[in-house]
């Protein structure tokens, strides 16, 4: 029965946004309850597997959450992506969060067994939820970027510019702002706020001093494969805004069919 | 030297068999006439529909692009400025091309040559459009790698004072160098004054020819 005041918040949010006139309450609504399906239902699998623990269960379930995590990469783009684009966001964030994931999980971790599903489900989650929010911002970085910027990129064409000459400074602001929400993360954090992931261990018992441990290793794995994952997605994604013939694009006056990366709304 | 054989870009123009190899060539038709994807398509910023371009006989697809516009360099209708000083973007066509700087001094005397009479080591954003046009125009001439320029409305931001002097100088740097210059522009009696050839473009037109000045 006291389980029923927690959504006392929800309902004070939906009181405010009725009279404010803010039509939001059935996404507000539908959200509620899908994130409370959801944790109960992930609740019980993750009993079924700490109960079970089973090396294909464990990384089924990292495989699941990086196929979703590439899904909603693509949802979070505001312009219709076309195929090679989604190839190149898929390859970057299998490389970088594999990458990423076995180095923290064997070397860091030094999980035993490796698969142990208690520490690399969570983790790898988090690593994995993180990575997906930086590599959506740099995706419209940089589709946005190469569309606000084309005279820019053309110019330096025209100049005898190789695209990556060309696309050099888009690249690095793409990097720059998907690297921010992290920096900003690791500077804040303890300060401004406790990260989830040590609260919720102090809450179950923890020491704080381990909880930190953990958490500094989670934020540095975080840094570490926002940075790669996204820097791979860039030098593989610049090139298909550029033709055989290094001509740019968004830009041509005769383009041929399906000849764009990206369409704009 | 440039041959067009064939050239048909769809639904905008056609050339059967133009050949480019005066030192100052002049583009003139009214706009949506194809000036500017004429010139886009000697940078090899597009490809035509059907048709081959040949520059010193080989064919536009068989040359490294990027080679190509190191040696064939284009000038927007709308001046592009990189973020940075007016030196900065006085250089940056040596930097694309892996060459050393100029000098100061080169780089003044081009300002001057321009009449643009300003500080190397102010930031290129502050100038006006009449002044980044010259500012652009002097990145090109300084370029070393040029063989060929190819210019989009040169003095379109400019009045009509500054222009002459502007364009006179732009071609006599051309000539004194040995430097072929393709300009496209709206002003016959402009491009009739300093082109040895005129390549006049309709709406439509299937069968455009050049014809000597």
């Amino acid at each position: 029965m006291a389980g029923c005041f927690r959504y006392l918040f929800i309902l004070v949010v939906l009181a405010i946004v009725h009279i404010k006139k803010i039509p939001r309450k059935k996404l507000i609504i539908i959200s509620t309850l899908r994130m409370t399906l959801q944790l109960i239902l992930v609740g019980y699998i993750l009993i079924y597997i700490f109960d079970h623990p089973h090396p294909l269960l464990t990384v089924g379930i990292i495989l699941f959450m990086l196929g979703f995590a590439i899904f909603n990469v693509y949802q979070r783009t505001k312009a219709t992506i076309q195929l090679p684009l989604k190839k190149m966001i898929a390859l970057a964030m299998v490389i970088g969060i594999s990458i990423s994931l076995t180095y923290m999980m064997l070397i860091v971790l030094q999980l035993d067994p490796w698969y142990d599903p208690r520490i690399f489900i969570p983790i790898g989650g988090m690593i994995i939820g993180k990575t997906m929010t930086g590599v959506a911002l740099g995706v419209n970085n940089l589709i946005h970027g190469m569309r606000d910027q084309k005279d820019k990129v053309e110019g330096a064409l025209m100049l005898g510019a190789s695209p990556k000459q060309a696309a050099k400074s888009i690249i690095n602001e793409a990097f720059d702002s998907a690297m921010l929400p992290t920096i900003n993360a690791m500077v804040g954090m303890g300060i401004v706020f406790l990260p989830g992931m040590m609260t919720g261990q102090i809450i179950a018992g923890q020491q704080p001093v381990t909880a930190v441990k953990y958490q500094i290793a989670v934020m540095l794995g975080v840094a570490g494969t926002v940075s790669i994952t996204v820097l791979i997605f860039l030098h593989l994604a610049y090139k298909s805004f550029f033709n055989e013939q290094k001509q740019f694009l968004l830009s041509k006056r005769n383009p041929s069919k399906g000849d764009k990366p990206v369409e704009f709304h | 030297m440039f041959e067009i054989v064939d050239v048909e870009v769809a639904s905008i123009f056609g050339m059967n068999h133009v050949k480019i190899e005066e030192q100052v060539t002049g583009i003139v038709g009214q706009s949506g006439s194809g000036k500017s994807t004429f010139l886009r398509l000697l940078n090899n910023l597009d490809t035509p529909s059907k048709g081959n371009i040949y520059y010193n006989d080989r064919s536009l697809v068989d040359i490294d692009p990027i080679k190509l516009r190191q040696k064939v360099v284009m000038v927007p209708q709308t001046p592009v400025i990189f973020d940075g000083t007016i030196y900065d973007n006085l250089v940056i066509g040596h930097e694309f091309c892996g060459q050393r700087s100029p000098q100061e001094k080169e780089l003044q005397e081009m300002l001057q040559m321009l009449q643009l009479d300003k500080d190397l080591y102010i930031n290129a954003s502050e100038l006006s459009g009449g002044e980044k046009q010259r500012l652009a125009l002097g990145r090109v001439l300084l370029m070393d790698t040029a063989e060929v320029y190819l210019l989009d409305e040169p003095s379109s931001a400019l009045d009509d004072k500054t222009a002459e002097h502007v364009l006179g100088k732009v071609i006599d740097f051309s000539k004194n160098h040995d430097k072929q210059l393709i300009m496209v522009t709206h002003d016959q009696d402009l491009a009739k004054k300093y082109a040895d050839k005129l390549i006049k473009m309709d709406m439509y037109s299937y069968n455009v020819e050049g014809e000597k000045v």
